[in-house]
């Protein structure tokens, strides 16, 4: 392989060598190259193989623009693919491979796609696969994974870190190039906060690729003159390395910082990318333009490149793409690009322009070089790159011997970030390209961007465009002086693909990514799906990583050309963000793993730990979900015993999680009664009283107990899950519905530790822990009792009646500091009694055997009379969700309704989901009678026991139904039951 | 997306719970609960809410910051909010005292 590398210029440092690998052959190249121009200039040209024929497939640019030229780079953890070589910095020790090509570049199996390419031209996905429907998953899919795949995930967890900061400025410039340096030390000068974004690893842009003079000095050293003011200024904050990924509204802005990309790991402490949140008042996107390929027979072989990149190897990386390069061009652009590559020393075969004769002012290169005034390159050869074009015009055809065609079909300007606000791009007939000319949101393109082309142009719109972005937001700023430079033609021609006769533009590509093609966009045409949005989905132009930066004009122009309308008339589609792709683990920043959302612990997790308890998630909390033992070999064995020393003596329980909202104020009975169905104002002082709230609609929100402590002073027990929805809708209640009247909430969930101790010897656990006088029996607190004490000599606590195992029972808060301590206490007091912790496990298993609906039964479907909660509500009065909840449908018997099933043969296990069916009905789901909703073994009826939703359930008792589960393929018989297993008559509450 | 909260100031988007537009709860005597006035006036008030292009008065709740229900007027083809308010109306202060914050789930 011979090296490509000029002997002289560019930027890059050839006093030190940088060793790296293309799929596994070592190459060298310098500070200042991308992965892709050190591999231009070792000769490599053959980059990828495309997406669905598996053609091979070269670099076409030098930036972002990039469809072809997808390598995955690094290995193990670290392997990122689908990464453009065109923008890789390279490194030391760099790892790069070539992806979707089996078994090796050089020969591709699956190329056989390429003659098979009828089969999948437009539409392949709708058309091809259709029939049968079982193939889909078992034939065709595989098929077109391995085909039609891209790069490799790492399939492990990413062993780098990435972090999240924000910006705040009074004016964003995105983009470092002649525009943005203009507008950013415009705004620098007049001392507004400015941030500028540039994606690249310095700023200059352009002026880093093309051979121009400013001020007297080159390109370069112009740009890092200007970068040093910058950076000098107090004011300005310059990010390279950076791009703006996304705009959003209201002036903020996401862009991805990639701080440790170029090295093969992050150095200690340091994240490999740095996701920003800038907020800016004003913005200005001097991003750029992209060049436009041109559309011709076999224009996708690696050789041919957009002239600006084989200009910005050669100037920039002192590489040349090829060893005899022929210019495609219909702009003034290509010319400036033959003329750099002539003085960079670069062998220039011809300049074939579509236009008429040379244009003015390139009459230099005219003299140096051959010209083809009004050609066409009708064809390319060679097998795994260009080795000669067909060139046709008036002067008849002729083949050239060119291992590069540079081609220059004009440009579109960079409008990615803006395009999706709602302001359609507007088409330019001078540049022939999409601009958005009026600012937008407060956001404006400058430069090339806004379709101002050539240098000097570039360089005013800069500072015109800051002047008039910082006068919006009320900055005065005086005109920085215009640095001089040459006035260079910079007009631009179409050369749009058209139908020649035997040319149906089968390989003559519009979007390379995607591999679609001119005859796909006739074939789009010819089947109706005009639109372009019809035509972006229907051919997947477009569609991939590179936004069809490089395809979709070309695309459009041909549609227009067959529908005979102007482009404007046919359309264009948007981009919409991120603009250019970014790494999950940069969106994610620190919330990975067990940062990814907050952990609630309870005031007595500790005491859990140190009983050994196994936790589980309830919503962001972790609660014991049961107490081994040592011995005890089964969860099922653990929850046994923990239910029956709760039935048969006593256990205790964390129940800190349950939302806990004060309610205070003259009103607040007033106010209970028309959030709750139920009448809170009628519970007496020291009592507590069960509590059903409804959603408007009149759906079951959430069902707890309220205490009252005083006349005006109650206290909410909510569900753990529903907690923060409940209290916002308290709080929506009081402010929004009714601010009129004179109440208070808080919300202490956090403030309190509660501890449920359970048992018929929990009142002498109690009794024992309480201070005096409080005397806790059945005459001094009965059931549904509650009230402020002090226990273990003075610590302050709320002691509360309540049960929810059907056993007598309280509960007891604590201040949130005392309660690990408390819970310890419960358990030392209570030894002499056989207490046992328990967990939420035994806890669901005690309220099945009592029939209590939680969270399964109140599912957001349910009423309250489903749920046989009907008796608990007072209907005189206006509540939310009263007028509504009194609905013939909701109210119909017919519903599903809360009852219980117990299995006919003794053996047989319910389990959660199964459906319930009619003896005899086959398992379809017009026999769907309803489900089981909560299943437990109960050790108390020795039975596996459930709670269901049967259809007219409560009608049914003493039915025997159907039980099936397709899931677990499972068929039994039970019986419809009552839904209380356990003590139906509430004897037990009693017992003291 | 910001908005202006009268009790924080300008806050992200995300500390905020949206609940659609806002509209007033009918009022009913207790007797008239089972009318079908009642019932009529109740389902257009829960179900036949609009959803204009273009100017949106909206009940939204700062839940991670003062808790206020706030009355927020936005374009919903811009996003742009044009006013903020109280839902409680302008003499009620935000609730003084956050003495523990529920995080939402």
């Amino acid at each position: 392989m011979t090296s490509h590398r000029l002997p002289t210029g560019g930027l890059i440092n050839r006093a030190r060598r940088l060793s790296f690998t293309f799929d596994g052959a070592v190459y060298g190249g310098h500070p200042g190259d991308t992965l892709a121009s050190a591999l231009l200039a070792n000769g490599v040209r053959l980059f990828g193989r495309s997406f669905k024929y598996h053609r091979p497939r070269g670099v076409l640019s030098a930036g972002h623009e990039e469809p072809n030229a997808l390598v995955e780079l690094r290995s193990g953890a670290r392997r990122e693919p689908n990464t453009k070589a065109t923008v890789v910095e390279l490194y030391d020790g760099l790892e790069s491979m070539s992806q979707n090509r089996w078994p090796s570049l050089q020969f591709d199996a699956m190329a056989v796609n390429g003659l098979l390419k009828p089969a999948f031209a437009a539409g392949f996905y709708y058309k091809t696969f259709m029939w049968p429907a079982s193939f889909w998953e078992k034939v065709y899919e595989p098929i077109i994974r391995r085909a039609a795949g891209l790069g490799r995930a790492a399939g492990v967890a990413d062993p780098d870190a990435y972090e999240r900061d924000h910006l705040h400025c009074d004016l964003l410039v995105v983009g470092g190039g002649p525009a943005g340096l203009m507008a950013a030390l415009s705004a620098g000068r007049a001392g507004a906060r400015v941030v500028l974004c540039d994606d690249d690893v310095r700023l200059g842009g352009r002026l880093l690729a093309e051979r121009v003079e400013v001020d007297g000095q080159s390109g370069p050293d112009f740009a890092d003159a200007v970068a040093a003011e910058l950076k000098a200024l107090p004011t300005v904050t310059v990010l390279t390395r950076t791009a703006v990924v996304a705009a959003f509204d209201q002036g903020t802005f996401a862009a991805v910082e990639r701080v440790a990309d170029n090295m093969p790991a992050p150095k200690a402490h340091q994240p490999r990318q740095r996701f920003w949140t800038i907020v800016a008042k004003a913005a200005i996107l001097a991003t750029g333009a992209t060049e436009r390929p041109i559309v011709f027979p076999n224009n996708d072989r690696p050789g041919v490149m957009l002239a600006g990149a084989v200009q910005s190897y050669a100037n920039r990386h002192a590489v040349a793409a090829g060893k005899s390069i022929a210019v495609y061009t219909a702009t003034d652009a290509g010319w400036t690009a033959a003329r750099d590559l002539l003085a960079a020393g670069a062998a220039v075969a011809a300049v074939i322009d579509t236009r008429g004769a040379t244009p003015p002012g390139f009459e230099d290169v005219g003299a140096r070089v051959r010209t083809v005034p009004g050609g066409r390159v009708t064809n390319t050869h060679g097998r795994l790159g260009v080795t000669a074009i067909d060139v046709a015009s008036a002067a008849g055809t002729s083949r050239l011997d060119v291992d590069v065609v540079a081609v220059s079909g004009g440009f579109n300007p960079s409008i990615q970030l803006i395009s999706h606000f709602g302001v359609r791009p507007t088409w330019n007939e001078r540049i022939a390209g999409f601009v958005i000319p009026q600012p937008v949101k407060g956001i404006r393109c400058a430069g090339a961007a806004a379709g101002h082309y050539g240098l000097s142009a570039d360089l005013a719109d800069g500072i015109r465009a800051a002047g008039d972005a910082l006068g919006e937001i009320g900055i005065a700023m005086k005109p920085i002086r215009m640095p001089t430079t040459a006035v260079v033609r910079h007009d631009v021609g179409t050369a749009w693909w058209q139908p020649a006769p035997g040319d149906i533009g089968a390989k003559a590509f519009v979007d390379l990514q995607h591999d679609v093609a001119a005859s796909d966009v006739m074939l789009a045409h010819r089947e109706g799906f005009r639109s372009v949005e019809h035509l972006k989905r229907y051919t997947t132009l477009g569609m991939a990583t590179d936004q069809g930066r490089t395809s979709n004009t070309d695309g459009l122009a041909i549609m227009a050309l067959l529908s005979h309308q102007s482009i404007p008339q046919t359309g264009v589609t948007l981009a919409r963000p991120p603009t250019v792709p970014l790494a999950i683990g940069a969106v994610a920043g620190g919330h990975r793993g067990t940062a990814f959302r907050p952990v609630r612990r309870t005031p007595v997790h500790g005491w859990a730990q140190e009983l050994g308890a196994v936790f589980v998630d309830v919503g962001q909390w972790k609660r014991p979900q049961y107490f081994p033992r040592s011995g005890e070999t089964d969860w099922l064995q653990t929850v046994n015993r923990e239910v029956e020393t709760v039935r048969s003596a006593v256990g205790v329980t964390d129940v800190s999680t349950l939302g806990k909202i004060e309610v205070e104020g003259p009103d607040a009975a007033a106010y209970l009664d028309r959030v709750c169905a139920t009448r809170p104002s009628a519970i007496p002082v020291g009592s507590c009283g069960y509590m059903v709230m409804l959603r408007e609609d009149g759906i079951v929100k959430d069902d707890g107990m309220i205490a009252r402590f005083a006349p005006d002073r109650f206290f909410a027990f909510v569900s753990t899950v529903h907690a923060a929805a409940v209290y916002r809708h308290m709080q929506y209640c009081r402010q929004v519905l009714w601010p009129d009247l004179d109440v208070t909430l808080t919300a202490v969930t956090d403030a309190w530790a509660q501890l449920a101790v359970a048992g018929p010897k929990s009142a002498r656990v109690v009794g024992a822990l309480v201070d005096a006088p409080t005397v806790v029996d059945m005459a001094g607190f009965p059931p549904m009792s509650c009230r402020e004490v002090t226990v273990c000599g003075g610590v302050p606590a709320r002691l509360y009646g309540l049960s929810f195992s059907g056993e007598r029972a309280f509960e007891i808060g604590v201040p949130a500091r005392y309660g690990e301590a408390f819970a310890r206490r419960i358990m030392e007091v209570g030894a002499e009694h056989g207490i046992t912790a328990y967990g939420t496990e035994a806890m669901a298993v005690m309220r099945v055997e009592k029939g209590y609906p939680a969270g399964a039964e109140i599912n957001g479907q349910t009423t309250a009379a489903d749920l046989g909660l009907a008796p608990a509500l007072a209907t005189d009065k206006d509540h939310v969700g009263r007028v509504l909840s009194a609905r013939q449908d909701l109210t119909d018997g017919r519903r599903a309704r809360l009852v219980g099933l117990k299995p006919v043969d003794a053996a047989d296990r319910l389990r959660g989901g199964a459906h319930v069916l009619a003896k005899g009905a086959a398992p379809e789901a017009a026999n769907d009678l309803g489900w089981i909703t909560s299943a437990a073994w109960s050790p108390t009826a020795r039975s596996s026991i459930a709670l269901a939703m049967v259809a007219g359930g409560p009608d049914r008792l003493g039915e025997v139904v159907r039980v099936w589960d397709g899931i677990r393929n499972t068929d039994m018989l039970a019986e419809i039951v009552p839904p209380c297993f356990v003590d139906p008559e509430g004897n037990r509450i009693h017992d003291a | 997306m910001r908005i202006p909260c009268p009790f924080c100031g300008p806050r992200d988007v995300i500390e905020f719970t949206v609940h659609g537009e806002a509209r007033q709860r009918p009022v009913f005597e207790a007797h008239e609960l089972d009318t079908p006035a009642a019932r009529e006036a109740f389902v257009d008030y829960v179900y036949l809410r609009d959803n204009p292009a273009g100017l949106h008065v909206e009940h939204w709740y700062h839940g991670i910051g003062c808790q206020s229900w706030l009355l927020v007027t936005r374009d919903t083809r811009t996003h742009d909010i044009l006013e903020v308010a109280y839902a409680a109306g302008e003499e009620e202060p935000a609730p003084a005292v956050v003495r523990t914050m529920e995080v939402a789930s």
